[in-house]
């Protein structure tokens, strides 16, 4: 073996190791991010978004995060997301009734189990959903204790 | 080949390593000679891939973003194949090469249509999961040949929700071990609500919660028909590995989540957030670790009835004899792999010892999250010898994140090289740093 051609190879290797950052391929994933509209049809009243934050914090933060961001892969996004910001009927359902199985959330797939929290008041809930459609850039009208008890009355009649 | 050439040549090179080493700004490592017939260790990245390290401990960062990668495994070309948690480019799972021997990954392809986590070389064999079957490929020349078919190992495990990484472990005698994580919190008769008592007796015990043993040669096999129950009462044991020196199963629990949120009154915002213990298991033929009736205090050094089962955080009821951790680990972090260190490339203290990937907490709220980190225990006839300590750090990206979304990178998978470099995946954006130590190896043998 001849020891220059070596060297050579080495010093090529050395020089690629330098240089060896551009090597990797670009594979960046990209996210959908759609717009979701929202129509703020009446002003959100003041007192229930405080009330909301404490019932956030004790009933659904641990999941969806201080900053509404989820936790990826495992809990979704309330940041403008169509379930927030969307139909209310739907939204206090899920609050209702929980969720499971695929959904997929600002191009991201969930696929988990969240629990019915139907224990919770209907004014709780109104005032839990109220803060969410107000938090972190959300910015939906408000959900009344009177929308969720006729949900209520439906989703168990 | 005469000597005064091999002289010569041996002192240019020498002079081009360090010119070359010093001109790109990168670790540079001591030349010394040793006859070993493994390739050269790539030089250390200048700022070894954003990861704090013990002393000479460097890493190159071998590929950057591969995608949503879970478990890993090398073979005995460098080789990496990547379990993926989400399709990459209709892909589930990804080999990577290095082609050019400078340590970076330049060659990606895939096979397969499943997402999963589990990922294993055993007897010239790649064994790889998806959350409710396992399969394997045969391996030639460490590479798994364009037409081959996967088989089907194991299948019929339940569908679930959460917890449903398989993750794989191999004995010496032809057995497979697979993770079947519960499928719940702490069995709740109503799933996560809060006063909510436990099923008793728990019923996701029966198929759930456990390690189950398999032939690791016959395929076809079910769970139901053919699976053994090894270990029971484990919630969720991401972190599998048999220890071929002791001749064991080893593994880690994901400890149970929100004590608080579900039991106000019994627990703070403090006690749920640093309860219950992440355990690391030392799993016996026929153990059983206690869940969903009991976890483990590493405060009080116990294990503590669950509060479903009527327990108040004191009291310890059915749970005095079950068996405890062979170490804990602070609550929530969330251990994803467990390796045991065989290499010859790391100092003496990290022979036989144990590694282990802790993907992060997301729920210790409204405290900062924590775990992000590769930690090490040193062992010493089947035990810890000494303190857990941190081997890397730096994965989040910043000091301190408060939410799991703000992290730059989760470590998730481990594997050891042929050459006893370490490999460590990211479960964000699919990034593989290789860990290597560089006291007293040459960059180039010759
Ligand atoms: C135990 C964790 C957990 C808790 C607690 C929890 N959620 Fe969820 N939530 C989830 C999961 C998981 C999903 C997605 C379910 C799926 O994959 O189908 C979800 C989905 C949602 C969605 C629809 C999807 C989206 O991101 O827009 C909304 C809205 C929502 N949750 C609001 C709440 C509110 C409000 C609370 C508190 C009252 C709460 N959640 C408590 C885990 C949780």
């Amino acid at each position: 073996m001849n020891k220059f051609y070596l060297i050579f190879i080495s010093i090529a290797l050395f020089i690629a190791a330098c240089g060896g950052a551009k090597n990797e391929a670009e594979q960046t994933e990209t996210t959908a991010q759609e717009e979701v509209k929202s129509e703020p049809e009446e002003k959100v009243a003041e007192a229930a978004v405080p009330r909301g934050q404490g019932i956030y914090k004790t009933y659904c933060q641990v999941c969806h995060q201080a900053d509404g961001n989820g936790v990826p892969g495992m809990n979704p996004p309330l940041t403008q997301t169509e379930w927030v910001l969307g139909e209310k009927e739907r939204l206090i359902k899920v609050v209702l009734n929980g969720l499971n199985g695929e959904i997929e959330i600002k191009g991201e797939i969930y696929n988990n189990v969240m629990a019915s929290h139907s224990f919770l008041t209907d004014k709780q809930i109104a005032d839990v959903l109220t803060y969410v459609r107000s938090s972190w850039g959300n910015d939906a009208s408000e959900i009344s204790e009177e929308e969720v008890a006729a949900v209520r009355a439906s989703n168990e009649g | 080949m005469d000597s005064l050439k091999t002289t010569i040549s041996k002192t240019i090179l020498f002079y081009a390593l360090i010119f070359l080493a010093l001109a790109c700004e990168q670790k540079p490592s001591e030349n010394t000679d040793t006859n070993s017939s493994l390739p050269a260790l790539p030089t250390a990245d200048a700022n070894n891939g954003g990861l704090t390290l013990p002393d000479n401990f460097g890493t190159v960062v071998v590929a950057d973003s591969t995608g949503r990668a879970r478990h890993i495994a090398v073979n005995d070309q460098g080789d990496i194949f990547i379990k993926m948690r989400r399709l990459k480019e209709e892909k589930g799972i990804l080999t990577i090469s290095d082609t050019t021997g400078n340590g970076k990954m330049d060659t990606f392809s895939g096979f397969d249509l499943y997402t999963g986590t589990g990922i294993h070389i055993y007897n010239n064999y790649l064994y790889a999961s998806s959350d409710s079957s396992v399969y394997r490929y045969p391996l030639e020349n460490g590479a798994v040949p364009a037409e081959a078919e996967p088989e089907v190992i194991v299948s019929g495990f339940p569908i679930q929700r959460s917890h449903a990484s398989k993750t794989l472990a191999f004995d010496n005698a032809g057995n497979i071990y697979v993770n079947v994580g519960g499928p719940s919190n702490a069995c709740m008769e109503e799933s996560r609500t809060p006063g909510s008592p436990g099923m008793d007796p728990c019923p996701q015990l029966e198929y759930q919660a456990g390690i189950w043993r398999f032939d690791a040669n016959k395929p076809g096999q079910t769970q139901k028909e053919d699976g053994y129950r090894y270990a029971t009462g484990i919630r969720n044991a991401v972190a599998l590995e048999w220890n071929d020196k002791e001749n064991s199963l080893y593994a880690l629990q994901h400890g149970r989540d929100q004590l608080n949120n579900l039991f106000t009154d019994l627990y703070t915002d403090e006690q749920s957030a640093e309860l219950p213990s992440e355990e690391f298991l030392q799993i016996n033929e026929g153990d059983d670790f206690g869940w969903p009736y009991c976890y483990y205090d590493h405060f009080k050094n116990q294990k503590i009835l669950a509060p479903e089962y009527g327990g108040d955080g004191e009291k310890t009821g059915r749970c005095e004899d079950i068996k405890a951790p062979i170490m804990a680990f602070p609550a929530h972090w969330a251990p994803n792999d467990l390796l045991f260190y065989t290499g010859d490339l790391f100092p003496e203290k990290y022979k036989n010892g144990a590694f282990i990937a802790f993907h992060g907490s997301w729920n210790r709220g409204p405290f900062a999250q924590k775990g992000y980190s590769v930690v090490f225990v040193p062992f010493k006839d089947g035990k810890p010898s000494g303190d857990w300590e941190i081997f890397a750090t730096g994965f989040k990206g910043k000091d301190e994140i408060m939410s799991p979304s703000e992290a730059a990178h989760r470590p998730v998978g481990l594997a050891q090289g042929p050459d006893g470099s370490l490999y460590i995946s990211d479960s964000v954006k699919g990034k593989i740093w290789r860990v290597m130590y560089y006291d007293n190896v040459t960059t180039a043998s010759l």
